[in-house]
């Protein structure tokens, strides 16, 4: 009976294993396809590349939002052929001699092609020159170095000299842990800068994608003139799961997700990616002719 | 490791105490002292985990005892006048050597119902908006403001997340950036992530000399990179942490020296010396106009980090 239940055991674990080994065969052979298939990480269900980039990286099945590259995200947003990179070569140091921080950086930068998780451009959006910011999840998480901050604020106060609108795509994770105290004083630092530019009239517009937390949402994000969000994005200080082992039950059903916190008054609009670049040109058109003071 | 030594000493005192109270002889007293006294010697260089120690210990000076003995006229101001009053903030107008200003900060208790009372010293958002109220009011009147930070962090609820716990912190570090009054912020014990700066963009960043600021508390840092809060030991090591790290880096402006063993064994000295700091600070800002002020405080915050 023993010896059964072994073979029977070692059997399943070769099954298990050769499972394994073919699903990474398909997604090698996949990678090398110039239109491989992606699968939804929700439903499951799986559509060529070209067709979720046709989608805008919804699921053509099921409507889940899949993360945009702020690569895809430019190049939904911005007009073709008037982006230009602000603060490309700003990158993230080591402050605190980190371990592991920087070979984790390499390895990041490879994986993403990216040098941080913000990217900022300038650009016309409909013909209207704007400055804009996008945070790539992929990146660490979307969290905030200082390289993060500091493009962001040069983006921000490069807004400011030129009078352009601000548009910042904000998703984060929160705080580069292994940058410490500096990764803390960007919230003072983006923050100050979006006043700055506030108080010389400049228009900022926050658009929140799925997901912006900490330190994030609790400086640049969260002091747009406008704020729009994703469907279904999360949207919070702390994480759900702290939240709930603080307070000691679960949090309901849509908690922190944009459509909550519509509800609770702090987005002004939740916008379908498909209507994305429409909605931000009939806001800039609207703000086109506002008076602006002097910067 | 200095920590099993503080305890040692804090279980002596209670003995003193309590042999006091028995009208015990002097001798037997002072006995006690000596004995206290030679346990807490080798405690001078406190490890970055004994800091946090220190740094936490209840019976440390609170915001409540900083008001009492460095300031007079105090007139507590409640509520952010908008939906509720947080007891995890504590402020209003006082004078300081006879000079009105607003102080505000954290407030954390002595005792373990205080601290349900006060939450911890962690504020929702009604308490930032609170501080904010009281901060924008010195700004309309002229008064210089001295904010008292000591937080384990902004409180996670649910609630504090319904009422927008994120903007409440934005929303402080972006109005505190134009004020044209001197602010000087002064972290007396643990000043942790965006709960902790919501209150601190000040043109001055003084720090007792075992406290600690950080971008998250130890524990939370450790379960955040590995899954494990029980490593915080380690954790307090790498996050340089500590009044002299930070220092180094450029983010505080000065140490206020404490007592040996912490600021719970000699208030009254440690008050001096914050007493003279902020006096002495406070006489170096007036020498700049309201502009130079709101100037020197961004460059300040503008100019911290390493990209």
């Amino acid at each position: 009976m023993s010896m059964q239940n072994s073979l029977q055991s070692g059997m399943q674990s070769l099954q298990g294993g050769l499972e394994r080994k073919m699903k990474e065969w398909r997604g090698g052979i996949q990678k090398m396809l110039p239109d491989p298939y992606l699968d939804c990480k929700s439903c499951g269900r799986r559509a060529k590349t070209s067709a979720w980039k046709e989608n805008l990286y919804v699921c053509p099945f099921c409507g889940h939002y899949r993360a945009m590259s702020s690569e895809e995200r430019f190049r939904a947003v911005l007009d073709e052929g008037s982006a230009s990179e602000l603060d490309g070569g700003l990158q993230a140091a080591d402050p605190l001699n980190f371990p592991g921080y920087s070979e984790k950086l390499r390895a990041a930068e490879k994986k993403t092609g990216l040098t941080e998780s913000a990217v900022t451009k300038k650009g016309t959006i409909g013909g209207i020159p704007a400055v804009v910011a996008v945070m790539d999840s992929r990146f660490f998480m979307g969290s905030m170095s200082s390289a993060v901050g500091e493009r962001i604020t040069r983006a921000i106060e490069y807004a400011d000299e030129h009078r352009l609108p601000l548009i910042i795509f904000c998703a984060s994770g929160g705080a580069r842990m292994q940058e410490g105290i500096y990764s803390l004083m960007q919230m003072a630092k983006t923050s100050a800068a979006v006043q700055a530019f506030s108080d010389h009239g400049g228009l900022y517009i926050s658009y929140l994608t799925h997901p912006t937390t900490g330190g994030v949402t609790a400086s640049f994000a969260s002091l747009g003139d406008i704020t729009l969000a994703e469907p279904d994005a999360l949207i919070g200080f702390a994480g759900p799961r702290v939240i709930e082992q603080t307070i000691g039950q679960k949090l309901p059903k849509g908690f922190q997700r944009s459509e909550y916190l519509e509800q609770h008054g702090f987005v002004d609009r939740i916008v379908a990616r498909k209507d994305m670049k429409q909605v931000l040109v009939d806001i800039l058109e609207l703000h086109r002719d506002s008076a602006r003071k002097a910067g | 490791m200095i920590r099993e030594s503080i305890l040692k000493a804090d279980a002596i005192e209670r003995k003193i105490r309590e042999k006091k109270t028995e009208a015990a002889s002097p001798e037997e007293i002072e006995q006690l002292q000596i004995e206290k006294a030679r346990v807490l010697r080798p405690c001078s260089r406190p490890d970055p985990e004994d800091t946090v120690f220190l740094a936490r210990k209840i019976d440390r000076p609170h915001i409540d005892d900083f008001i009492a003995h460095l300031f007079t006229d105090f007139f507590e101001q409640k509520g952010d006048h908008l939906y509720n009053d947080d007891p995890g903030i504590y402020g209003g107008i006082a004078r300081f050597r006879g000079m009105p200003v607003t102080v505000v900060g954290h407030r954390k208790g002595h005792s373990a119902e205080e601290n349900l009372k006060y939450n911890f010293g962690m504020p929702n958002p009604e308490g930032y908006r609170k501080a904010l109220r009281l901060m924008e009011q010195a700004n309309k009147f002229g008064r210089p403001i001295i904010t008292f930070i000591d937080t384990p962090g902004a409180y996670p609820g649910k609630e504090a997340e319904e009422h927008g716990q994120g903007e409440a912190i934005a929303r402080n570090m972006a109005q505190m950036s134009t004020f044209t009054v001197p602010v000087i912020s002064i972290v007396t014990g643990e000043g942790n992530s965006g709960g902790a700066l919501a209150i601190g963009v000040a043109n001055r960043i003084l720090m007792l000399e075992y406290a600690v600021y950080s971008v998250l508390s130890p524990e939370g840092f450790a379960s955040i990179l590995w899954k494990d809060a029980s490593r915080h030991g380690e954790a307090c090591e790498l996050m340089k942490l500590t009044a002299k790290d930070l220092k180094k880096a450029g983010v505080v402006d000065e140490i206020i020296p404490e007592p040996l063993g912490g600021a719970q064994e000699d208030p009254g000295r440690l008050y001096a010396c914050m007493e003279m700091a902020i006096e002495k600070n406070l006489a170096e800002l007036s020498l700049l106009s309201p502009e130079e002020l709101k100037a020197q405080r961004i460059e300040k915050f503008r100019t911290i980090g390493a990209a």
